[in-house]
C-alpha cells in the first residue's frame, strides 16, 4: 500500500478543523452530500458534544470515536478508540466505534496524502497523534465545562474511567457534555505523558466482538435496500477480453431474472435475489473478443521472466561493486512467486443507489477517496454527490483498494445501465442495486499478488563473510497506471524488503526488470515483503549453511548496525529456546523482515512423519511496532499473518494455462485450515517508539521461518512456491 | 407449488421458492437472517453453517426442497447453555477479526461441544476443518472452544 508522511498541509486542515471550530463545535460535520449523520447531529445540537470530527459525547455519557479507517478485522475499532480513550482518561466500557463518513477533507489517511483509505498498515501509525490530540482537546472542554460548572479552578480537577472530579463535585461525560458544548476549543492541548498511560498497552476487549459472535454485524453482503435488485456479472475468462455478442434470451426466461445489461467490465445479470441472478448468469451466452486479451499460461510468463534474469534491470541499489569482487565461493538461486488471490471470506460485495442528484453506496469500503471519485466518474457525478457508507468487511487483504475501484465501478456502472430509458422504459432507474461476486469471481477475477521470478548470486569470503550480494527481481508493477505511481522510478512496492536489508554487506545490487501483463495485479497483506523477504531470508539462511555457521548466529553478526532487527532476532530465539534440542523428526528454522516501519522475526518449529508429510508444529514470534497500543490485537494480527503467510506459502498459486484461470474455489485455491494451524506465541518488544504498523508485518518472515526449517531437516531449499510443489505437505 | 413447511428458529415457517434454491439464501433473503454467510457457494468454507435438525449443514449447498418438515437453527436463534458457553468464551478471548466466518465457527462449535463435551486439540481440529477463516483465528478457536467446554463443566 502506498505510504508517505504527514504533510504540512494535512497536519494544518486537521488543527483548522479541530482548532478553528470557535462556537461552532459541529464544524466538523459539515461536508456536502446527503448524510443521515448530519441531520442526527442537528437534531441532538445543544445536547450532544462533538468537539472535532472524532468525538461524540452523547448526554448518556457515551463516547462514540468516529473510526476513518475500515474495519475488516485489524481491530481498528479497538486501537483507534482507545488512543482516544486513553487522552480522555475515558472508562473503556463506555466507548463506542462507529465508521466516519467519506470525507476526505476530514478523514484523509495522513500517509497517504489527500485520500481517505486504509492500508500499508498505516492506520494506527497515521492516527496516533491525530487521536491523542482530539482526545486530549474533549478531555480539556470536559473539564473546562466542569470548572465553570462547579466554580473552581481547572487545575484543581481530576479526570479517571470517564469521572471528572474536584473535591467532593463529580460527573460524567455525559452530564458536562451539554455546557462544553458551547465553549471555545482550545487550540494547543498538551497530550500525556506516555508513562501515564492507564489504557495503550494493556489488554482491551475487542469493540466489536459481540455482534460479530451473535450474527448482528453487517457487512455489505447483509443490507437491504428498498426495490433492491440483486446483481451478478458474467466476466471475461480471459483477461482484457471484451464482450463481442450477448444472447440473453435465456437468461431473462429464469423465474426472477429482471434485466441483462452490458457494461465496461462485462455484462450483469439482474433479478429479485441472488438464486435467480446466479442461474440467470448461468444460462446467459457471451461471446468475447479477446485480440487484446493475455493468452499465456503462467508457465509461459514465468519462462519469459526467467529469459530476463541475466540481463540487468533498472538500478535500485547499488553499494560496492559486486562484479570488481572474487569471492572464495559464488551461490547462485532462482526463485519463483506465483499469482495470488486474497481471497477475503466476504466476497466483493457492494449496494448502490443512483439518483439523478447523487449516488450512494454500501460497502466493506477500504478506499473511499479513490472510490468517491471513480464512481462519480462512471455515474456522470462529481465525488462530493457520491456517499459512501463504510460497513464492516469480511476480510480484504488489500483486494477491497484497487485504483480502478473495480467492483464499486461494476456496482454504479449497472445502476447507471439500468437508469437508461431504453431498458425497460427507464423504469428501473433508481432502484438499488447489490452486487455479489461469487467465490468463482473472486478467485478468477484478478487483482492478484503479481507472479514475480528473483535471480540472486552472492560470493562468500573463505571465512564465511558476505562478500557481494546481487538481487535481481522480474515482474509486474502493483502502482504503474495510479495516483502512487512514480514516474520513471522504479516500483518501490516491487523491491521492497530487497532494496534495504538489515544485513551489511560491502557490494550489493539490487535491479529490477518491470514487465506488462492484462492480468490485473494488486498488493496483497505486506506487499513487495510476500516475495522480497522469502528470497532475501532463505538466501541468507543457505549462505550460513555454506559458511558452516548456525543461522542466528551469522544474522547476528551481520545485523550489528541495525540494533531494533537484532533485538527482535534475539527475543525470538531467546523464547524459542533456539539452541534447546527437538524431538527427532523436528528442525527449526528462523527468519527477520521489516515491513510498514514494524519488525517481526519468526521461528518455526516444523516436523516430518514417516510418511514424508511436513507439519508446522509451532511458530515463536517477536515483533516490535513502537507502543503497541492494543497488545492483543497485535497478539491477533501476529497469529492471523502467520496463518495467512503459511496456507499461502503451503498452497497458494492461481495458474493459467492460455490465459484461462485454473482454479475457482476453495477446493483449487486451497487456504489453511484449523488442523494445519501451528500453536503461535507472540511476544511484544517493549518500546516507547511511536506505534508502527501490525496487519502485514506479520506475513513476510513466516516463508522463509518455515522453509529454513524444512531445509534443516531435509536438506531441500525450496525456492518455487508453494512448497506443495516441492515437499509433501 | 406449494410452499415449503419447515421450522425456523422455533417458529413455522413457510416458504415459496424454487425447491432448488439453496437454504442458506432462502434465510438470508427470504426470511430476512443475514448472520450465516455467503463464502463458497459450494459447501467448501463454511461460513453458511446452520443446524438442521440438530446437525450441522452446509446450508449454502443444501437445497430448501430437501428439508422441507425440518427444523432449522442460524446464528440469529441459537440458545441453551452450550450456544452460551460458547459465544461467551469468543467473546472472552477476542476470537474474531473481520467476524464473516464466525458464525459458521460458532454452529460447528455449538455442534461438537453437544456431541463431545471434553474435546481434545484433534477433536477440535477435525470438527472444525470444514470452516475456513482467512483472518487465521484459529488458535483463538480452539482455546475458547476448550474454555467453553471447561465452562461447561462447572
Amino acid at each position: 500500500m502506498p505510504d508517505g508522511h504527514m504533510s504540512d498541509t494535512s497536519r494544518r486542515r486537521f488543527l483548522q478543523v479541530t482548532g478553528g471550530a470557535g462556537v461552532g463545535l459541529m464544524v466538523g460535520f459539515t461536508w456536502t452530500g446527503t448524510s443521515r449523520r448530519a441531520e442526527a447531529a442537528a437534531a441532538v445540537a445543544g445536547k450532544a458534544f462533538e468537539p472535532n470530527a472524532f468525538v461524540k459525547v452523547a448526554p448518556d455519557g457515551t463516547v462514540t470515536v468516529l473510526i476513518k479507517h475500515l474495519e475488516m478485522g485489524q481491530g481498528v475499532f479497538t486501537g483507534l478508540t482507545a488512543i482516544v480513550a486513553e487522552e480522555m482518561d475515558a472508562d473503556w466500557a463506555q466507548m463506542r466505534a462507529e465508521h466516519a463518513p467519506a470525507n476526505a477533507k476530514l478523514y484523509n489517511n495522513t500517509a497517504f496524502g489527500p485520500i481517505q483509505g486504509t492500508g500499508g498498515s498505516t492506520s494506527v501509525y497515521n492516527s496516533w497523534t491525530q487521536l491523542r490530540q482530539a482526545g486530549a482537546t474533549a478531555r480539556a472542554l470536559l473539564v473546562a465545562a466542569a470548572a465553570q460548572t462547579w466554580g473552581v479552578p481547572a487545575s484543581d480537577i481530576t479526570v479517571s474511567k470517564g469521572v471528572v472530579s474536584s473535591g467532593t463535585h463529580k460527573a460524567g461525560f455525559g452530564e458536562l457534555a451539554a455546557k462544553a458544548a458551547t465553549l471555545p476549543v482550545p487550540a494547543d492541548v498538551p497530550l500525556k505523558d506516555p508513562k501515564n498511560f492507564t489504557l495503550v498497552g494493556t489488554k482491551l476487549p475487542r469493540k466489536d466482538s459481540a455482534e460479530k459472535t451473535t450474527g448482528k454485524a453487517i457487512f455489505a453482503i447483509d443490507v437491504v435496500q428498498p426495490g433492491m435488485l440483486v446483481a451478478v456479472v458474467q466476466r471475461p475468462t480471459r483477461f482484457g477480453a471484451k464482450a463481442q455478442a450477448i444472447d440473453a434470451k435465456a437468461a431473462k426466461a429464469v423465474k426472477g431474472v429482471v434485466e441483462v445489461v452490458e457494461i465496461p467490465r462485462g455484462v450483469a445479470v439482474l433479478a429479485t435475489s441472488y438464486w435467480a441472478a446466479h442461474q440467470g448468469r448461468e444460462a446467459l451466452k457471451v461471446t468475447w473478443d479477446e485480440t487484446n486479451a493475455e493468452k499465456r499460461g503462467t508457465d509461459a510468463i514465468i519462462a519469459d521472466y526467467k529469459a530476463l534474469l541475466p540481463k540487468p534491470g533498472q538500478l535500485v541499489t547499488k553499494e560496492g561493486d559486486v562484479d570488481a569482487v572474487k569471492g572464495a565461493k559464488t551461490l547462485k538461486a532462482e526463485f519463483t512467486f506465483p499469482y495470488l488471490a486474497h481471497a477475503p471470506m466476504e466476497p466483493l460485495t457492494c449496494v448502490v443507489k443512483l439518483g439523478k442528484e447523487g449516488c450512494e453506496i454500501w460497502a466493506g469500503d477500504q478506499f473511499q477517496t479513490i472510490d468517491q471519485m471513480n464512481a462519480a466518474k462512471t455515474a456522470g457525478l462529481k465525488p462530493e454527490q457520491v456517499t459512501i457508507h463504510t460497513v464492516y468487511a469480511g476480510g480484504s487483504f488489500g483486494r477491497r483498494a484497487n485504483i480502478e475501484s473495480d467492483y464499486i465501478v461494476e456496482g454504479v456502472a449497472i445502476a447507471k445501465a439500468l437508469s437508461d430509458t431504453k431498458v425497460q422504459g427507464g423504469k428501473l432507474a433508481g432502484r438499488p442495486v447489490k452486487l455479489i461476486w461469487s467465490r468463482e469471481d473472486d478467485i478468477r477475477g484478478g487483482r492478484y499478488r503479481p507472479l514475480y521470478v528473483h535471480g540472486m548470486e552472492a560470493k562468500l569470503g573463505a571465512d564465511g563473510s558476505v562478500l557481494a550480494w546481487q538481487h535481481r527481481i522480474v515482474g509486474q508493477s502493483i502502482m504503474a497506471g495510479g495516483p502512487f505511481e512514480q514516474p520513471g522510478k522504479p516500483d518501490a512496492t516491487s523491491v521492497e524488503g530487497a532494496a534495504e536489508i538489515p544485513y551489511t554487506i560491502p557490494n550489493r545490487l539490487v535491479d529490477l526488470h518491470t514487465t506488462t501483463s492484462p492480468v490485473p495485479v494488486l498488493w496483497w497483506r505486506s506487499v513487495g515483503s510476500t516475495h522480497t523477504a522469502f528470497a532475501v531470508e532463505t538466501f541468507l539462511d543457505e549462505l550460513a549453511a555454506e559458511a558452516k555457521q548456525d543461522p542466528v548466529a551469522f544474522r547476528r553478526k551481520l545485523m550489528e548496525k541495525h540494533p531494533r532487527h537484532l533485538a527482535v532476532l534475539n527475543l525470538a530465539v531467546e523464547k524459542a529456546e533456539w539452541t534447546k534440542p527437538l524431538p527427532k523428526g523436528w528442525a527449526r528454522g528462523v527468519a527477520v523482515a521489516e515491513s510498514f516501519r514494524s519488525v517481526v522475526a519468526h521461528v518455526a518449529e516444523v516436523s516430518q512423519d514417516d510418511k514424508g508429510r511436513i507439519k508446522v508444529e509451532r511458530v515463536v514470534c517477536a515483533v516490535d511496532c513502537g507502543i503497541a497500543v492494543t497488545p492483543d490485537v497485535v497478539k491477533a494480527q501476529m497469529e492471523g499473518g502467520i496463518g495467512y503467510g503459511l496456507g499461502a506459502i503451503m498452497y497458494g498459486a492461481i495458474t493459467m494455462k492460455d490465459g484461462v484461470v485454473d482454479q475457482s474455489n476453495f477446493d483449487t485455491y486451497r487456504c489453511l485450515r484449523i488442523d494445519e494451524m501451528p500453536k503461535v506465541e507472540v511476544h511484544i518488544v517493549p518500546s516507547a517508539n511511536p506505534p508502527t504498523g501490525v496487519g502485514e508485518p506479520g506475513v513476510p518472515p513466516l516463508g522463509p521461518a518455515v522453509a529454513n526449517a524444512i531445509a534443516a531437516l531435509t536438506g531441500k531449499r525450496i525456492r518455487d512456491l508453494p512448497f506443495a510443489g516441492s515437499v509433501s505437505v | 407449488m406449494p410452499p415449503i413447511k419447515l421450522t425456523l428458529n422455533g417458529k413455522p415457517w413457510s416458504v415459496d421458492a424454487d425447491p432448488d434454491m439453496p437454504l442458506l439464501w432462502a434465510v438470508r433473503e427470504i426470511a430476512g437472517k443475514t448472520g450465516s454467510k455467503f463464502g463458497c457457494g459450494a459447501a467448501q468454507c463454511g461460513a453458511c453453517t446452520m443446524h438442521v435438525d440438530g446437525q450441522p449443514v452446509r446450508a449454502c449447498s443444501t437445497p430448501i426442497g430437501s428439508i422441507a418438515g425440518s427444523k432449522v437453527t442460524t446464528i440469529e436463534g441459537i440458545e441453551g447453555k452450550v450456544a452460551k458457553a460458547v459465544q461467551d468464551a469468543w467473546v472472552k478471548l477476542d476470537v474474531v477479526q473481520c467476524g464473516y466466518c464466525q458464525s459458521g465457527q460458532i454452529m460447528s462449535a455449538v455442534a461438537l461441544l453437544t456431541d463431545n463435551a471434553k474435546p481434545t486439540d484433534q477433536d477440535i481440529d477435525s470438527a472444525m476443518s470444514g470452516n475456513l477463516c482467512r483472518c487465521s483465528t484459529y488458535v483463538r478457536i480452539r482455546a475458547a472452544i476448550h474454555e467453553a467446554a471447561k465452562a461447561l463443566e462447572i
